[in-house]
Parts: C-alpha cells; structure tokens; sequence
C-alpha cells in the first residue's frame, strides 16, 4: 500500500494541480500552481532516481521496484499496479524534466492560460501514469488520457494550419490505440484471461499461434506515436502546428510512450513473434531513420525540420530495440533520454525565436547570433547534441546503440545497421547548413534588427535542459547503470527463445 | 389469489402512484400562465419521481440477493438485475424533466406541463413491464404503452410543423414495427404452442431449428431493432429526432433504446437460449452492429444540424449497446447495463446542454456553436466532457464502458466484430471532435450571446457531469451491476 501511494503521488501531484488550476483567479495564480506543481514533481523524480538507485545498490534484485496493486474492476481481473524499473524510473525523471522546463517556457503564452494549463497538466499526469502502471489496462487508459489533450493544445493555441494538424494527430494516434486495444485483449485472453498484469502475463506466456496477430498490432498500435514508417506522417504535421512547450513535452515524452509501449508490451509479452516478425519492423525503422533525416534536409519551416529529425531519431529507439541486445536496447533507452532533452531543448528554442521573429521559415532567417546570442549559442548546442558530437547526449545515445546493433552477427543485421548509420552523417548535413543559414553571416531582413534576446524565464528554461543534455553526456555511466537492470530481465525473456529470422 | 405478490410489482407501483398523484395534482396545480411560476413547474414530478427512485433503488441495493421472483403465474418476472435497468431509466426521466423545465416553461407549453410528465411517465411504466415480462401478451403490451404516448410527446411542440412529421413518422413506423413483432411471436406460438418465454425457450431448446422458428427470432430482432434503431432498421430516427423537441429526443435516444436493448436481451437469452440459435443470432447480430456502427457514422460526419447528429450519433452508440449481446452471456449483460448506464449520462448532459442553448438561443446548427467557448466556457467544457464520454476517452465513463463491452464481445471469439467496431471509434471521435472544434477552435463574429441556465438545467448538468466523471472510475458501479447479472440468466 505503501509503494501504492509512493508511485501515485506522480499521478495525484497532477490532479491536485488541476484542482488547483480549476480554481485560480488569474494567471500569477496560476503560474504560481503550475511552478509548485511541477517543482513538486521534479523533486519526487529525483528522490525516486535517488531511493531507485540506492535500493539497487543495497541488492534489490527484483525486476520491478515498489510494486503494488489494489483491485479495480474485481470481475475483470483489472487491477491498479504500480511498479518500475530502470527503464520507467529514467522515464519519470525525463517526463519532469521536461513538464518544468515546458512550464517555464510556456510562461508568457496567451490567451487563455488557464485552459491551456489544464490540458497541459490533464497531459503529463497521462505520462507520469503511463510509466508507473504495470497493468496493461491502467496503461493503456493512462496512454489515452495522454493523448487526447493534444487536440485542443494544438487546436487552439497552435500555429499555422493548426486545425488539420490538430485532427490528424489525434485521429492517426488514435487509431493506433484501436489496434492496441485489440491487442491488449488478445494478450489478456490469450494468456489465461486471470490478469493484466504485466509481470504475471510475461511468466504465464502468450499461446504462440495468436502471438502472431497481437504482436503486429500491438507495435504498430504503440508504433504510431514512436514515429514507426509508414505511420509518422501526423509527427511533422502536429509538431510544426503546436505550441511551444506541447512541442517539447510531445517530441520529449509522449513519443517516448511508443518506444517504450513497444518495448515492455509488445516485445516483453510475445518474444516468440519478435523474434520472428522483428525483421519487417525493423526494415521499416531503418526507412524511418533514413528517410527521417533525408526529409529534414529539404525543409525550409524550422519545426519542420526538427520533427523530422525526430522521426529520424525515435526510429533509431525503435530500431535498437527491435536489434534485441542489450546494449543495444540500453542505448535505445539512452536516445529516448538523450532526444527527450534535446528535442525539448530544439524546439524550445524554435519557439522563442519564433515568438520574436513570428518566421519559422529559414529563407528569411539569417544572422540571429548577433541579435539574440544567447538562443543563438544555445541553438548550436542543441545542433550539435542532435548530431551527435562527443560530450553532448547524442553521442552516447547513439554509439551504444550502433555497437549493440554490430553486435548482431548476419549480413541482414550488419547492412541495416550501416544504412542506419548513414543518418548520421546526414544529421549534420541538415544541422550544419542550418546552423550557418541562420545564425551567421549578416541579417538581411531589417525587422529583425530591434528584436531582443532571451527573458530570465525562457532563460532558466533552456539552461536546465543543456544542463541535462551535457550531463548525460559527460557521466552516462550512472545512468546505462539506472537503465542496465531494466534491460536485462526484457532481454532474457526475449532471450529464451530461438531466432527465426529468416534472413539469418 | 395471493396480494403480495402485487408486492413484487414495487417498481411498477410506485411509478403508477407517482403518475396518479401527478394526474390529481394536474387539476388543482394550473400554474400561473403569466409569471409562468407554480409549484407544479418540474419541482412535484421531479421530487416525486426522486421519490420513487429511493423506493426503488433501496430494497434491491439493501438485500443485494441474486435472487428472481414470478408473480400471476409467470406472466410478470423480477430480478435485482431488472430493478437496475428500472433505476437507470427511472433516473435518466428525472434528467430528462430536470432539462425539460425551461422548454416547458414556454408560453405555449405551460398549460400542457402535465401532459408532458404524464405521457412520458406512461411511457416509462411501458418499458418497466416490457422489461419484467414474462409473456409475449405483457410484453406487447408494454412496447405498445411505450410506444403511443411517446408518439403524443414527440409532437408536444404543435405548432411546429417539424414536429407532426416526426410524430407521424414515429408513430407508423412503431405500428410496423409492432406488427412485424406481431408476427413474429405468432409464429413462435405456432411452433412451440405457448406465448410465456421460458416454456417457449424450453421448447425450443427441445427440438432443432425449423424455418418458422427462425422466421420467428429475424422477426421479433427486426421488431425490436426498429426501437433501438439499429441498421437497417434506423431510418425514422434521424427524422424524429430532429423533428421531435430536444428534451424528448434526449429521451428518445436514451430511454426508449435502452429498454427496448435489454428486453430484447432477456427476450433472446430465455426465449433462444439454445446453442443453434445463438450462432443464429450472433450471425444476424454480427451484420447488424457492423451496419449500425459503420453507416452511421459516415452519415454523422456530413450533418450540420446538432439533433441530427445526435440522432446518427445515437445509432452508432446503439450498435455499441448491442455488442453486449453477443452469445447472452453474463458479462455482456453486465457491460451493456453499464454501458447504457454510462451513456445515459453522457448523452442526457449533451442534450442538456443542447436544450439550454436551443431555449436561450434558439439556434440548433452545429455551426451556431462555433465559438461557444468564448461566450459561454463552462457549457461549452461540459459538452466537452460528454462528448469525450460519448467517444470513449479516458478519464471520462465512456471509455470504461466502450472497453468493457469489447472485452465482453471478445470474449466470445467476436475478434473480428470487436477490430470493426474499434476502427468505427475513431471516426466517431472524428465526428464529436468537430463540434469541439466548432466551440473551441472555429473563428465566430457573433458566437451565441452569454446565457445563464437555469437552475434545474444545472442540476441535470450536474447529475450528468457527476456521471462521467465518477461512473467509470468509481468501480463500485460496474461491480455492482455484474455482482447481480449471473443470477439473471
């Protein structure tokens, strides 16, 4: 019960906030519930890392930490568990991360601040309670619950064709979550119809001749919100239409639900089908990865660019997990880290430049480092973290992931990993001309002239986020330490059976 | 001849005494036609409705056996599950006459007030013995007294010419619908010699499947399809519903397709309850949903008038409803009294709120929403909420419910019904979110005026409000319901 309430808070610290938000007066009351709110879940974040990390190193070696559960709908065998590992506890702290620094850069959005907090908050407590659950119903209500804020965020606070963008990510996210809710409950009735919960269901095993149809449905269903070819075209749509800070939080986090959905439902569950239907998925995340970073090249819209590049790089987490090595799948969990934060940070930035110059369109950028040198040098930071340099979080992130993918022997693993690793050189393409379109040389556009730089909350907001991004970047020890024990127990169970892969 | 078992009748009784004190009071109680103010004005039907809700609700909540009893010779059946299903429908009236006080206070309407609540509670006693049947003859007899005031108050609104034409429309196609249910028990009678339903269940089970019998279940399914207007047999709904005036419709879409949803379950599962025939109906039942929840959603996305919609709405959410009859099993049964449960809530807080914009505004198009947000934040937030409801999304009681009646459904091997029937929800969220586009998103010069409700549409929204937000979390409800529907069958 104890364990219960622990993990809940995550969920009730929300839901306080949006009683809270329900009745302020005005907008300092409600920066005021946001800025305490999303403190208060920071700070539960880091104790929880800190508590996860120091029972773990006291030999805590049970898969799942603080586990519990109260009894939901008895007839139906749903529960409400709790529980985390490595993966979802890096998962939580990424989520606060990014809900504070997605607050305070939201802090100057108008109008209507207080409706757009609400959904903001209805949103992250969809997250937050997404990673806790381990009983497949409460995740997959909680995913919902995650998703449906983003028409109105997008709808109504949006830019550009918000109101096209806003239906056609709800509604391809949604149909995803159909073809889940299909799996959800071939899994649950096929594997004795006695629980949903996970942990139980992966010992009592999925009847192998179903695995086949819940496998497919189930990736693709949490495919489509981790970017998955052919199913990520409402990404660039939706990301380059939304506001600032739903920018952030639904490249930093809401996408981290598929990848991490795929990784503990579909793959955890039916090892048997991901080892043998893996190799058409992964084609299709190595096309995502590729065709992700060749998009981003032709565009001229900033965000555009971005969302692609994110397309790109979610299609790498998919891509290493379906790789079904650990230090593959463990670099997979370092990119839904390291692109949470830089992602954030991009499109943070993107925003305030946006909010100056009301231009995403890099034609008519140019010279910005002279004008706004503090978003400026950050905005090369960011660039640099999402090609990958050294001593920023890509490089981390995605040499353990194509180590761990070198690691699989077989022509079939070796020629996708190199058509994969070709992004990266294609990154830095994009970044580079980017960088130097926009940022140096001279400013020709005159309007540009008088605009100012960075506001002390923006600031705070973009500081944190490098602050994190560089972390991980120079000590990604601790935390492949946090993520290792999550990997492993998915690894051995997929490890227990054979490869039929027919490429092999 | 034993009294007490009037006794059993307790649901059926109250309600009658309600009506009877209605029907005296409406002599004495003629509200005062200027101020348009009396006691009589919703507070007596809805306080004594209330009344008969506790009376109700309490006995089968208090002893909470799984326990079922006949009366005159089994021509009447009452199980703890039926009280359920009574209460459910006893409370969506009380909503229906909470929202219905502003219409009802129209100039026009205030000397036929109780006309309005007498009919419609008429109708109600209808449903609560076609529920209760035991007898094909009862139950005829409540589908014809649920059907004819109903045609009364579907055309309260004389003037209007819209209405007539609904009330038309309604009344021919129920007579139809009658007959063909007619004809179907006479078949079944002539097959198997009795009209009570479980003898005739019995006998069926007895002997295989002949042409009449068969000829009998498509007949009494397309009767009472007609009431739940399923596909194919929908196509006086979206007339009367728009015809119709908004309180009734919010009744029609609700009330009466609930009722007629679970007699026709407990009509299936006593009377084919054997195996040959549920393949049979799961075969007809399997084409019905798909019809019902494909076609009207397409034809909800091109509708520009709200009631209208509603109307295909309610025939895509009908084919919801019936997933729950899949095999007649327990577990069906309980999903669709929650299901309809929960849709009651969702879609008596929209229609109230579409009520309340129609009396205070007088506009009913979709496009007349645009903007609504700006004016008037809070209805336009709790047409929100219901229509989330409405389309299945969590934290809200829809979701709940749309999950447990696909579990049901695919529980029975209904995988490919239930993948159909998944994809269909995403286009009914495209439809709903297009309202929600219209009062939050779409630009409107001239959104309707700000408007104050009146306070007893508030309560109905408050009830409703209350409903899908609680409904689904609070487990208690669906707890309930199943701890009750094995003791059914």
């Amino acid at each position: 019960m104890e364990n219960i309430l622990y993990l809940s808070t995550f969920v009730f610290i929300p839901l306080v906030m949006l009683l809270g938000l329900w009745l302020a007066k005005n907008v300092n009351q409600v920066r005021g519930v946001m800025v305490a709110g999303s403190t208060a879940l920071l700070a539960l974040a880091i104790h929880l890392t800190a508590r996860f990390l120091g029972d773990r190193a006291a030999g805590e070696t049970a898969e799942m930490l603080y586990t519990g559960a109260v009894s939901w709908f008895e007839p139906l065998n749903i529960c409400y568990s709790v529980g985390v590992d490595g993966i979802s506890v890096a998962m939580i702290l990424l989520s606060a991360i990014i809900v504070f620094t997605g607050t305070f850069a939201s802090w100057q959005l108008k109008p209507l601040t207080k409706e757009y907090f609400l959904w903001f908050t209805l949103l992250s407590m969809g997250v937050f309670g997404f990673f806790i659950s381990i009983d497949m119903f409460a995740m997959f209500m909680f995913y919902e619950i995650a998703l449906i804020p983003m028409y109105l965020l997008i709808g109504v606070w949006g830019s550009g064709k918000k109101e096209y963008s806003a239906m056609k990510l709800t509604l391809m996210l949604m149909g995803g979550s159909a073809f889940l809710m299909c799996g959800i409950f071939g899994i649950y009735f096929d594997a004795g119809a006695s629980t949903m919960n996970i942990l139980d269901i992966a010992k009592h095993g999925v009847a192998l001749d179903n695995q086949y149809l819940w496998f497919p449905m189930t990736f693709v269903g949490f495919g489509v919100l981790g970017a998955l070819f052919p199913f990520h075209t409402w990404s660039p749509d939706g990301h380059a239409s939304a506001p600032t800070a739903v920018s952030m939080l639904h490249a930093g986090v809401l996408m981290k639900l598929g990848g991490y959905g795929c990784f503990r439902i579909a793959m955890y569950l039916m090892p048997q089908a991901a080892h043998e239907l893996g190799w058409i998925f992964l084609i299709l995340t190595g096309i995502s990865v590729v065709y992700g970073a060749f998009s981003a090249c032709v565009q001229t819209d900033l965000k555009y660019i971005n969302a692609y590049s994110s397309v790109s790089h979610c299609g790498l987490v998919l891509f290493a997990i379906l790789m079904m090595n650990e230090t593959a799948c463990t670099g997979a969990v370092l990119q839904m880290l390291s692109h949470g934060l830089m992602t954030a940070l991009f499109f943070a930035l993107i925003g305030f430049i946006y909010g100056r110059t009301h231009t995403r369109d890099i034609r008519e950028l140019s010279g910005l480092m002279r004008i706004m040198p503090f978003l400026s040098v950050c905005y090369v930071i960011a660039g640099l973290a999402n090609l990958g340099l050294p001593g920023l979080s890509g490089f981390v992130a995605e040499m353990t992931i194509f180590v761990g993918s070198f690691e699989n022997t077989g022509t079939f693993y070796t020629t996708l990993t190199i058509i994969a690793c070709t992004s990266i050189v294609v990154t830095a393409v994009y970044i580079l001309r980017l960088v130097g379109k926009i940022l140096y040389g001279t400013c020709t556009n005159e309007h540009h002239l008088h605009l100012t730089d960075a506001t002390w909350d923006e600031r705070f907001s973009v500081i944190c986020l490098i602050a994190c991004v560089a972390g991980l970047g120079i000590a990604p020890l601790w935390v492949s330490n946090l993520i290792g024990d999550g990997v492993a127990p998915i690894i051995n169970q997929l490890d227990k059976f054979i490869v039929l892969n027919p490429f092999m | 001849m034993d009294y007490s078992q009037f006794l059993s009748m307790h649901a059926e009784l109250s309600l009658l005494a309600v009506i009877l004190i209605l029907f005296v009071a409406d002599l004495f109680m003629c509200p005062d036609k200027k101020s348009g103010k009396g006691v009589y004005n919703t507070c007596l039907p809805a306080v004594l409705l209330l009344v008969h809700i506790v009376l109700n609700l309490l006995p089968c909540a208090s002893c909470g056996t799984t326990e079922s009893f006949t009366a005159f010779g089994g021509m009447y059946v009452h199980t703890p599950m039926m009280t359920v299903v009574k209460s459910i429908l006893s409370v969506g009236t009380l909503i229906v006459f909470l929202m219905a006080h502003k219409w009802l206070s129209r100039e026009e309407n205030l000397v036929k007030q109780g006309e309005f609540y007498l009919l419609t509670l008429f109708t109600l006693l209808g449903m609560f013995f076609m529920i209760s049947a035991g007898h094909f003859l009862m139950f005829f007899i409540g589908l014809e007294l649920a059907s004819v005031p109903m045609a009364a108050v579907v055309a309260f609104d004389k003037k209007r010419y819209e209405s007539a034409e609904a009330s038309a429309k309604f009344i021919l196609l129920a007579l139809f619908s009658a007959a063909l249910m007619l004809y179907g028990m006479s078949l079944l009678y002539g097959a198997t010699g009795t009209l009570y339903l479980e003898p005739m269940g019995q006998a069926l089970a007895a002997n295989s499947w002949t042409p009449l019998t068969v000829a009998g279940l498509a007949l009494i399914i397309s009767g009472l399809g007609f009431k739940i207007s399923l596909v194919p047999f929908h196509l006086w709904t979206a007339d009367t519903y728009q015809g119709a005036p908004t309180v009734v419709t919010g009744y029609l879409s609700v009330i009466s397709k609930g009722a007629a949803a679970f007699a026709l379950f407990t009509i299936l599962v006593k009377v084919f309850g054997a195996t040959s025939y549920v393949e049979m109906w799961n075969e007809i039942f399997f084409w019905l949903i798909v019809l019902s929840i494909t076609l009207a959603n397409l034809f909800a996305i091109r509708q520009q008038n709200l009631k209208r919609f509603m109307a295909f709405s309610a025939i895509s959410q009908a084919g919801y409803l019936v997933l729950g009859l899949m095999d007649g099993s327990a577990q069906g049964m309980t999903a669709l009294v929650f299901y309809l449960f929960v849709y009651m809530a969702a879609n008596l807080g929209a229609f109230a709120v579409m009520s309340s914009v129609e009396e205070n505004s007088g506009k009913i198009n979709i496009c007349d929403y645009n903007g609504l947000y700006k004016t008037n934040p809070k209805l336009a937030f709790l047409m929100t909420l219901c229509l989330f409801s409405l389309a299945g999304i969590p934290p809200f009681a829809g979701f709940f419910s749309k999950f447990f009646i696909f579990m049901a459904a695919f529980k029975g091997g209904h995988v490919l019904l239930v993948f159909i029937a998944l994809v269909n929800t995403v286009v009914s969220l495209y439809y709903y979110l297009l309202l929600v586009k219209a009062m939050y998103i779409q630009p409107n010069e001239s959104p309707i005026a700000t408007f104050r409700s009146d306070n007893y549409t508030r309560l109905a929204l408050a009830l409703c409000t209350a409903g899908v937000i609680f409904l689904g979390i609070a487990s208690i409800v669906y707890n309930y319901i199943d701890a009750l529907s094995y003791g059914l069958l």
